[in-house]
């Protein structure tokens, strides 16, 4: 009992005080929001490292449902920071747009709360429970902004394509539970052992990666997110851009290695077409966009597909390399957005690439930073984004997918062209319009965002500690 | 001297160091301070890079030639798993770091005239410029070199992109997407030999003294390698075909831009064949040598020809580099002493030379902002100082006797002549047709009577431009007239590497 109680400590803190505050927030006479922000902010830090501070006691909790490891601690910590840094932002552009509602913080609690279980999925009911958890929470924050025309659209777009992806998955789990006899991951990946890839569980692996491909906007199943991520509040977007995709991937990096690690070779043609077709939809889509949050969309569908390379190598080193990409790639895109939230002139938001001309004029250390972040995308040396790179494609030459490696990096090329047209209008641009001094908290989110990305993880005693926390997460699914 | 001292790190980071003041600084200043701060940017990037020159020559002096090892080495941990910070020098990197060193300071000396707008942010870019160039030279780490090579695409992207002419955002990006191309062929190669090396050695490494002497990588793989480094290479040199971005960046970069191009990154090609081409893969590169043979002939041939035919002196001159540099890969694949030394020498030779003429182009341009032929012409009469400059490094150019361009091109002839006679023959005939063009730019630009009404006011170089151009024009003869100066360092370390190489080669014989 009190075993499982530790284990399952991070949610139930998040569910206890997630539920407290909606209710106090309901019942209260005056608005909350902003204390609610704090809180909830509070909160996700102390979900993100209360299993470091209790040590990371490591079991199965629930007779078998859930199951807590490094590998789940390591997810659980960048998904809790990255959502209280996303709220943090979120703070002066709801109440500029005069949308601060208490509910936000709260939605965003239970969305984490879900990607907490998907992290420690054992079973495909629990899976399934995380996934809606968390699906649920991010229908209603994308069409947040009810009364905007796009948003509601972003919403319910959201919401019928992640239905018919949640069916998908439910179909495949459905195959694998009828030629398995069982939804434990572990009885799972002992009977496949048994019988081998027959045809009905191929045919489930191969619904149940399309469903969690949604969730990641892997191509061919993205088309979802240019609409989404344009129409969403502009931090909602940048929520979406970083903890969902992390726990999707997460989750579908256990599913590969667990359940299905007996059948490497089929899953792994599926993953290399997903992660080929992205990487090219992601770089060629973005060619010939014109709003900044859609060009974000599409380089975030260029990146799973990168971050998809080092899966498909099914290995510990592939692992390692899919959570050092991620981790970086959360990092940059927090700051992305921190300067997009800094796009506004004094009748509002701007979101076009166009807006940004002259930046390196009117406002020189925003431009700084933001080209630092955009050749860290792009994954030029010495940036961090180089190494997100370096350690996922190295896993695909271990793995013999050379080919697979040679074409990440000739997408990462062509992506290349994309990013630098933002740094050429920045730079080489005649200014427009002044954007208004940002609030406090986006500027200093925005500075660590960069100071990590530019040198800090560079020097020794950051990369080599870093690298072995993440390898023990690696290891941890093996 | 400096036994014990991370000096190599010290020489590399000490530029970017001086960046990062400039930055701060400026940041911490109020809004009156920041004219002063724009004026005075050049001046603490010219005592930086001065400083870095200083500790440079002193290396040298400290450096052991009779050593064919690599010296002032360091080795700390940096990420681990193999890929650690090693740093060090050979006879062959040291003269780089030291041309580096030594045209950085003249660029910046001759920007502070000639760039108008953003003092600081260029100031910036030079110094962050510098600590790469000199980084790629200094690492013995195939990912750390990796890190460095690539990374020059940055600030260079950056200068040719703000600071450049007309057409400067197209050509910028052709540079950029060009470039990265190459490098990321490159990058595959490198993370491949990465995890062959954990195969074939006791853990994985990237560390090139081990690679180089005891990495064995099978024939057919070897082929692959080869032909990915050279797409990074071959662009950056660059060979023709693949050389056109260089005549675009060079016409839109501002003439400091020009000079370190054509000065320094260019050599980046030329020095990654010797240090990981050759050791690497022996094999390949003898089996794919003829192809570089032929490649380098048709860019010394066809190139010249292109550059007689231009209108801009800036875009005439890049393309003579391309013809240049077609001496250099012809030299360094002849496999032995003299082809190999004369492509160093070559190398340092035209980083001065071409480095002149771009900072002569840059003196008139800075007065009549034309770089037209046919705008000028007679400008002995009213310019003799610079037409006597100009003479000096146009003669060079073409190969003249005396000049340090001379010894680089017969070195590389009789390497190659020895290796196959044809080669050395296209090559020479190339000589001629640099004289044809070179000869032309002087003829427009220098003699004649002075047609253009607009040129009656225009003025003999400035006390700045004459010490410049001065210190290009000794160093072009003193190299011309005593090149040992430059082949003594040299020479231990090239005999090493063609004894390996030709080991390596008796070896798969014997195989």
């Amino acid at each position: 009992m009190w075993q499982t109680l530790s284990l399952f400590a991070p949610e139930l803190l998040l569910a206890f005080f997630a539920s407290q505050l909606l209710t106090y927030g309901a019942f209260a006479k005056k608005d909350v929001s902003v204390g609610a922000r704090y809180f909830a902010v509070a909160l996700l830090v102390a979900f993100a490292l209360i299993g470091f501070v209790m040590g990371k006691p490591t079991g199965e909790a629930f007779k078998g449902l859930l199951i807590v490891d490094d590998y789940s601690y390591y997810v659980k910590a960048i998904i809790g920071l990255s959502a209280a840094a996303a709220l943090l932002l979120s703070k002066s552009y709801f109440q500029s747009e005069k949308l601060d509602r208490f509910e936000f913080s709260v939605l965003t609690l239970y969305a984490v709360l879900g990607m907490s279980i998907m992290a420690s999925a054992n079973n495909l009911l629990s899976m399934y429970i995380g996934i809606e958890m968390q699906s649920l929470a991010l229908y209603v924050l994308a069409a947040f902004n009810r009364d905007s025309l796009r948003a509601s659209e972003a919403g319910l777009k959201y919401f019928v394509l992640g239905a018919l992806s949640s069916g998908l998955l439910l179909y495949g789990a459905s195959m694998i539970y009828g030629f398995t006899g069982s939804l434990d991951f572990a009885t799972i990946a002992a009977s496949i052992k048994e019988q081998g890839p027959t045809t009905g569980i191929v045919a489930g692996m191969v619904f149940l990666l399309c469903g969690l491909g949604f969730k990641i906007s892997a191509a061919p199943f993205h088309m979802w997110t240019p609409d989404v991520y344009e129409g969403a509040p502009t931090p909602v977007t940048g929520f979406f851009a970083v903890a969902p995709k992390l726990a999707a991937i997460a989750l579908i990096g256990r599913i590969l290695i667990g359940p299905l690690g007996e059948i490497t070779s089929q899953w792994q043609q599926v993953i290399i077409v997903m992660s080929v077709l992205s990487m090219f939809v992601g770089a060629i889509g973005a060619l010939v966009q014109s709003n900044i949050k859609r060009l974000m969309a599409y380089s975030s569908i260029a990146n799973m597909g990168y971050a998809l390379v080092p899966l498909a190598a099914g290995t510990v080193a592939g692992i390692k390399g899919m959570l050092i990409f991620m981790t970086i790639y959360v990092i940059t895109v927090i700051g992305v957005f921190a300067v997009i939230l800094q796009m506004r002139i004094r009748n509002g938001m701007v979101e076009q690439i166009s807006d940004l001309s002259g930046l390196s004029k009117t406002n020189r250390p925003l431009a700084i930073v933001m080209t630092i972040l955009m050749f860290s995308l792009m994954g030029i040396p010495p940036l961090l984004g180089f190494f997100g790179k370096l350690f996922a494609f190295l896993p695909a030459f271990e793995a013999g997918l050379i080919p697979l490696a040679i074409l990440a990096l000739i997408a990462s090329v062509i992506s290349a062209f994309y990013y630098l047209r933002v740094i050429k209008v920045m730079w080489m641009d005649e200014a427009e319009n002044e954007f208004v001094t940002a609030p406090r908290a986006v500027r200093v989110i925005l500075l660590i965002s960069a100071l990590i990305v530019f040198p800090v993880l560079l020097l020794p005693f950051f990369a080599i500690p870093a690298q072995s926390l993440i390898s023990q997460a690696a290891l941890a699914l093996f | 001297m400096f036994e014990g001292l991370p000096i190599l790190t010290f020489i590399t980071f000490l530029p970017l160091l001086g960046a990062l003041t400039l930055v701060v600084i400026s940041r911490l200043s109020n809004a009156d301070a920041q004219a002063q701060i724009e004026k005075n940017a050049p001046r603490v990037a010219l005592l930086v890079t001065g400083f870095v020159l200083l500790l440079s020559i002193l290396l040298v002096f400290d450096f052991d030639r009779s050593n064919p090892a690599f010296q002032f080495i360091e080795d700390t941990p940096w990420l681990g798993g193999g890929i650690e910070y090693r740093l060090g020098v050979d006879g062959i990197s040291i003269l780089f770091i030291l041309l580096t060193a030594f045209l950085t300071p003249l660029c910046i000396l001759a920007s502070m005239t000639s760039v108008k707008k953003r003092m600081l942010e260029y100031m910036v870019a030079f110094l962050i410029l510098e600590t790469l160039m000199i980084g790629v030279f200094v690492s013995l780490d195939l990912i750390l070199f990796y890190l460095f090579f690539e990374a020059v695409l940055i600030p260079m992207f950056i200068i040719i992109g703000v600071w450049g002419g007309k057409n400067r955002v197209y050509a910028s990006y052709k540079f950029f997407l060009y470039t990265l191309l190459g490098s990321v062929l490159m990058l595959g190669a490198i993370l491949w030999i990465y995890f062959y090396s954990g195969q074939q050695l006791d853990s994985p490494t990237t560390d090139m003294r081990v690679l180089m002497t005891q990495l064995d990588i099978p024939g057919g793989v070897q082929t692959w390698l080869w032909l990915a480094f050279f797409a990074s290479f071959a662009v950056k040199m660059p060979m023709w075909p693949v050389h056109t971005w260089l005549p675009d960046a060079h016409v839109e970069a501002p003439t400091a831009g020009s000079v370190i191009l054509a000065g320094i990154l260019l050599k980046l090609g030329g020095y990654g064949f010797l240090r990981f081409s050759l050791p690497l893969f022996p094999e390949a590169s003898l089996e794919l040598a003829p192809l570089i043979y032929w490649m380098s002939v048709i860019a010394i041939i066809y190139t010249s020809l292109v550059a007689y035919r231009q209108n801009d002196m800036k875009k005439l001159i890049a393309y003579s580099s391309v013809a240049h540099m077609g001496f250099v890969t012809m030299g360094i694949f002849a496999f032995n002493t003299q082809g190999i030394q004369g492509g160093i020498f070559q190398m340092l030779s035209h980083g001065v030379i071409s480095g002149a003429l771009f900072f002569c182009v840059g003196v008139i341009y800075d007065r009549m902002h034309t770089r037209e032929i046919a705008f000028y012409g007679g400008l002995v009469s009213k310019m003799p100082v610079f037409a006597a400059f100009l003479m000096l490094f146009t003669m060079a150019n073409v190969g003249l006797p005396g000049t340090s361009g001379f010894v680089g091109e017969i070195l590389t002839m009789i390497g190659a002549y020895q290796v196959n006679p044809w080669i050395a023959f296209g090559a020479a005939f190339g000589m001629i047709l640099s004289a044809l063009y070179a000869l032309h730019l002087y003829r427009e630009v220098v003699f004649g009577e002075v047609t253009n009404e607009k040129l009656n006011d225009i003025e003999d170089v400035t006390r700045p431009e004459w010490f410049i151009l001065g210190l290009l024009a000794f160093f072009t003869i003193l190299l011309g007239v005593y090149p040992s100066l430059i082949t003594d360092i040299t020479s231990v370390s090239v005999e090493n590497l063609i004894t390996e190489f030709n080991a390596d080669i008796a070896n798969m014989e014997a195989n």
